[in-house]
C-alpha cells in the first residue's frame, strides 16, 4: 500500500474523533454556548470507554458509558455557566482541567495497556476499486459518524428543532418572548455536545488507537473547537475540515514510515500549525464570520 | 393555578451593587468547598481523607523546609498569573502561557548552552531578560493573529503552547542534548554564573521571587493607577465605550499579550536558571495552566493573586507529599485545581447575584 492509498483508506477514521467532537461543539455553539472544555470531556470519555472495554464490557457499553460520563461533566459546565451565569471561558477551561485530571486519575493503573479495536465493514463492490477502495472499508463508528453529520446538517437546515436552537443562539431574548425555554434548550445542547465529545474520546481510545496513555487526546479537543470556526458553523464544512485534519495526521505518520528526513517533533506539531494557519486564513475574512457566526455566542442569558 | 399555590423555587436576582464582602469571602469558601468534594473523592478511592488533608493542605506550612519549597513554586505562578490577569481584565484570553514559559526557558538556556565557558555576574540577568523577550516573542504571534487576522486568541495561543512543547522536545532530543547525559532528554548542567543567586540561605529560594514580588507591585500600579491600565480595563468592561473614547483595541490586545508573554517567559527563564540548572523536558509542571486558575482565584487583582499563588504553590507541594505518604496519584492535584476554579466561579456568582425564593408561576412569566 503506498502513501496515498494509506491516507485515503485511513483518513475517515483519523477524522472521526475531530468530527464527533466538533459536531457536538457546533450544536452547543449554535445554541449560543461556548464550551471550551472539549479536551477534558474527550479525555474523560476516552478513559471511561477504555476501562469498560478492557474489563470486558464491550465496545457498545464503553461508548454509552463514555457518552454518559462526558454529558454529565458537561452538565456541570451548564449548571455553573448557564445557571450561575459565570464566565463561559473560565468555566470551560476549568472543566477541561478537571476532565483531564479525572482521566489521568482513573486511567493510572491502565497506562500503556491495549484493547482490541473494531472490525472494518466494507461496502461490497466499492471497496474493491483500486486506490480509493479503502475509503469504503470503515468500522461501524465511522459510518455512524457520517450519518450523524448528515442528521445534524438536516436538523439545522430543515427541522423546527434546529430553528429553535439557532433562535436561542442568535437572539435569546426574542426566543424567550416567543415562549421557547432558552436555558433548557441550552442545557440540552451542551449535554448533547458533551455526549458527542465523550464518543469522540471513546473512539480515540478503544477504536482508532486502542491503547491507554495519559494525555492521549493531545489537543484534538481544541482542534475540534477550531474546526467549528473553520467550518463557519456548518456541519458540511466541519466534515471537510475534519477530513483535512485526518489526512494531515496520517500524512505525518506516512512521512515517518517512508523514512523522510523530517524531525518527528515537527510532524507532531503539524496539526497544531495547520490549525493556526487555517484559523488565520478563515478568520481574516471578517464578513464570512459575521455572516455565519452565532450572534450571542458566550453571552449569558438574563430575562 | 394561582401564583400562591405554586411551589417556591430559588431564582438568581441581580444585586443593585456588587457585594464586596462576598468578593472577599468567595476564595476561602471555594477552597472549603473544593476541599470537601475532593476529600469525598479520596474516600471513594479508598484513601484516608484525614491523612490526605494533612499531607496536602497542612504539611506544606508546618516545616520551614517544606514552606521554603512552597515559596520556590510561588515565584513562577505569581509572575505568570500577574501577567495573565492584566490580559484577562482586558478580555484578552491568553491561555498559552505554558508555551511562553517554555520559550522563555529555551531562550534563556541558549546563553549557557552556547557559551558554557563564560563567566561573570552578567550571565544570569541576561538570561532572565532574554527569556522574558522570548516569551513575549512567542505571544506576539498570537497578538498578530488576533489583531491582523482576527483569529481567536484562545485557540491560537493554546495551539502555539502545544507547538512549544514539541520544540522543546526537538531541542532536547537533538541539538541541545547533553552528549554525556546517558541519552536523557536534557541539556548540560549550567555553569554557576548562570544561576540566579539564592535569596534565603539554606533553601532553594532565589532572587527571582523578589523580582516576582516587585513586578506584582508594578502590576498593581499599572492596573490601578496608570492611564494605560485604565484603558485596558475599560476595553474589557465596556468595549463600545472604549471605542467611543478612542482607545485603540488593537493596541490593548498587543499590550496584554506582550505583558503576559514577557512575564511567563521570565518565569521560564528563572526556572532553568534557578532550581533546575539545566533545560529539561519537565521544566514546567503545568505552571502556565495553573496560573490561569491562580489569576481567577485572586479575583484578577494583584493583591489577591499573591495569596492565590501561595495557595496553588502549597497545593503542588502538598500533592507531592500526599503522593508519598498517602499514595495519592499526582493527577489528584489537577482534579483539585479544576474543582477549585469551578467552586470559585460558583462562589463569585453571588457577588453580582443573590438567591430569592419565588413562586415558580411568578418567576416564569416574561
Amino acid at each position: 500500500m503506498n502513501a496515498v492509498e494509506f491516507i485515503i483508506a485511513g483518513m475517515l477514521a483519523a477524522a472521526t474523533p475531530f468530527l464527533l467532537a466538533a459536531l457536538g461543539e457546533l450544536v452547543a455553539e449554535r445554541a449560543g454556548v461556548l464550551n471550551l472544555g472539549v479536551e477534558g470531556l474527550m479525555a474523560l470519555g476516552a478513559v471511561i470507554a477504555f476501562i469498560i472495554v478492557y474489563q470486558g464490557g464491550g465496545h457498545l457499553l464503553g461508548f454509552l458509558a463514555a457518552g454518559l460520563a462526558s454529558a454529565a461533566l458537561s452538565l456541570v459546565f451548564a449548571v455553573i455557566a448557564l445557571g450561575f451565569r459565570a464566565n463561559q471561558v473560565a468555566v470551560g477551561l476549568a472543566i477541561g482541567i478537571l476532565g483531564q485530571g479525572l482521566s489521568a486519575l482513573f486511567g493510572k493503573s491502565y497506562e500503556s495497556l491495549t484493547v482490541k479495536g473494531l472490525p472494518k465493514l466494507s461496502l461490497p463492490g466499492l471497496s474493491d476499486i483500486p486506490v480509493i477502495g479503502g475509503l469504503f472499508a470503515q468500522d461501524v463508528v465511522v459510518w455512524l459518524s457520517l450519518a450523524a453529520t448528515v442528521a445534524i446538517w438536516a436538523m439545522f437546515a430543515y427541522t423546527k428543532t434546529g430553528l429553535v436552537v439557532r433562535a436561542v443562539g442568535e437572539n435569546p431574548k426574542a426566543a424567550h418572548a416567543l415562549g421557547y425555554p432558552v436555558i433548557a434548550v441550552r442545557f440540552a445542547a451542551v449535554a448533547f455536545g458533551g455526549a458527542l465529545a465523550g464518543f469522540a474520546g471513546a473512539y480515540a481510545s478503544v477504536v482508532y488507537t486502542p491503547l491507554w496513555a495519559d494525555g492521549m487526546i493531545a489537543g484534538r479537543g481544541w482542534i475540534a473547537i477550531a474546526l467549528v470556526v473553520f467550518g463557519t458553523w456548518l456541519a458540511s464544512r466541519i466534515f471537510l475540515g475534519a477530513c483535512l485534519f485526518g489526512a494531515v495526521s496520517l500524512a505525518s505518520l506516512a512521512a515517518q514510515a517512508t523514512g523522510l528526513d523530517v524531525s518527528s517533533q515537527l510532524l507532531s506539531s503539524l496539526p497544531y500549525l495547520v490549525t493556526v494557519i487555517v484559523l488565520g486564513i478563515i478568520s481574516s475574512n471578517r464578513r464570512l464570520l459575521k455572516l455565519n457566526g452565532v450572534a450571542s455566542l458566550g453571552e449569558p442569558f438574563e430575562r | 393555578m394561582s401564583a400562591l399555590s405554586a411551589p417556591l423555587r430559588p431564582v438568581l436576582v441581580r444585586r443593585e451593587h456588587a457585594s464586596l464582602p462576598v468578593k472577599l469571602i468567595a476564595p476561602p469558601v471555594a477552597l472549603a468547598l473544593a476541599t470537601l468534594l475532593n476529600l469525598g473523592l479520596y474516600l471513594l478511592m479508598g484513601r484516608d481523607p484525614v491523612a490526605v488533608f494533612h499531607a496536602m493542605l497542612l504539611e506544606p506550612f508546618l516545616s520551614w523546609a517544606s514552606f521554603s519549597e512552597v515559596l520556590l513554586k510561588t515565584g513562577p505562578l505569581l509572575l505568570i498569573a500577574q501577567g495573565l490577569a492584566i490580559g484577562f481584565r482586558a478580555k484578552v484570553f491568553n491561555i498559552g502561557a505554558e508555551g511562553q514559559f517554555i520559550l522563555g526557558a529555551i531562550f534563556a538556556s541558549a546563553i549557557p548552552i552556547w557559551f558554557p565557558e563564560a563567566t561573570g555576574q552578567w550571565i544570569w540577568p541576561s538570561m532572565l531578560v532574554i527569556g522574558a523577550l522570548g516569551g513575549a516573542l512567542w505571544a506576539s504571534f498570537t497578538a498578530f493573529w488576533r489583531v491582523k487576522l482576527n483569529a481567536n486568541e484562545i485557540l491560537v495561543s493554546l495551539m502555539l503552547a502545544l507547538v512549544a512543547a514539541q520544540l522543546l522536545n526537538y531541542l532536547l532530543l537533538g541539538p541541545w542534548k547533553d552528549p554525556n547525559g546517558f541519552n536523557f532528554p536534557q541539556s548540560v548542567m549550567f555553569q554557576s554564573d548562570a544561576m540566579v543567586p539564592i535569596l534565603i540561605p539554606g533553601t532553594r529560594v532565589n532572587v527571582s521571587l523578589l523580582i516576582a514580588c516587585a513586578l506584582s507591585l508594578a502590576a498593581w500600579v499599572f492596573m490601578q493607577r496608570s492611564f494605560a491600565g485604565f484603558k485596558l480595563q475599560v476595553g474589557g468592561l465596556a468595549p463600545r465605550a472604549a471605542g467611543y473614547a478612542g482607545f485603540n483595541e488593537g493596541r490593548a490586545i498587543w499590550l496584554s499579550l506582550l505583558i503576559g508573554g514577557f512575564a511567563a517567559g521570565l518565569a521560564g527563564a528563572a526556572e532553568v536558571a534557578g532550581p533546575l540548572g539545566q533545560l529539561q523536558r519537565s521544566i514546567s509542571t503545568g505552571y502556565g495552566y495553573a496560573a490561569i486558575i491562580v489569576a481567577y482565584l485572586g479575583g484578577l487583582h494583584p493583591v489577591g493573586i499573591a495569596f492565590s499563588a501561595l495557595l496553588m504553590a502549597a497545593l503542588y507541594i502538598g500533592g507531592d507529599n500526599a503522593m508519598v505518604s498517602a499514595n495519592l496519584p499526582v493527577a489528584a492535584v489537577r482534579v483539585f485545581q479544576g474543582s477549585l476554579l469551578l467552586a470559585y466561579l460558583v462562589a463569585i456568582a453571588f457577588v453580582r447575584y443573590r438567591f430569592e425564593w419565588r413562586h415558580a408561576a411568578h418567576g416564569s412569566s416574561p
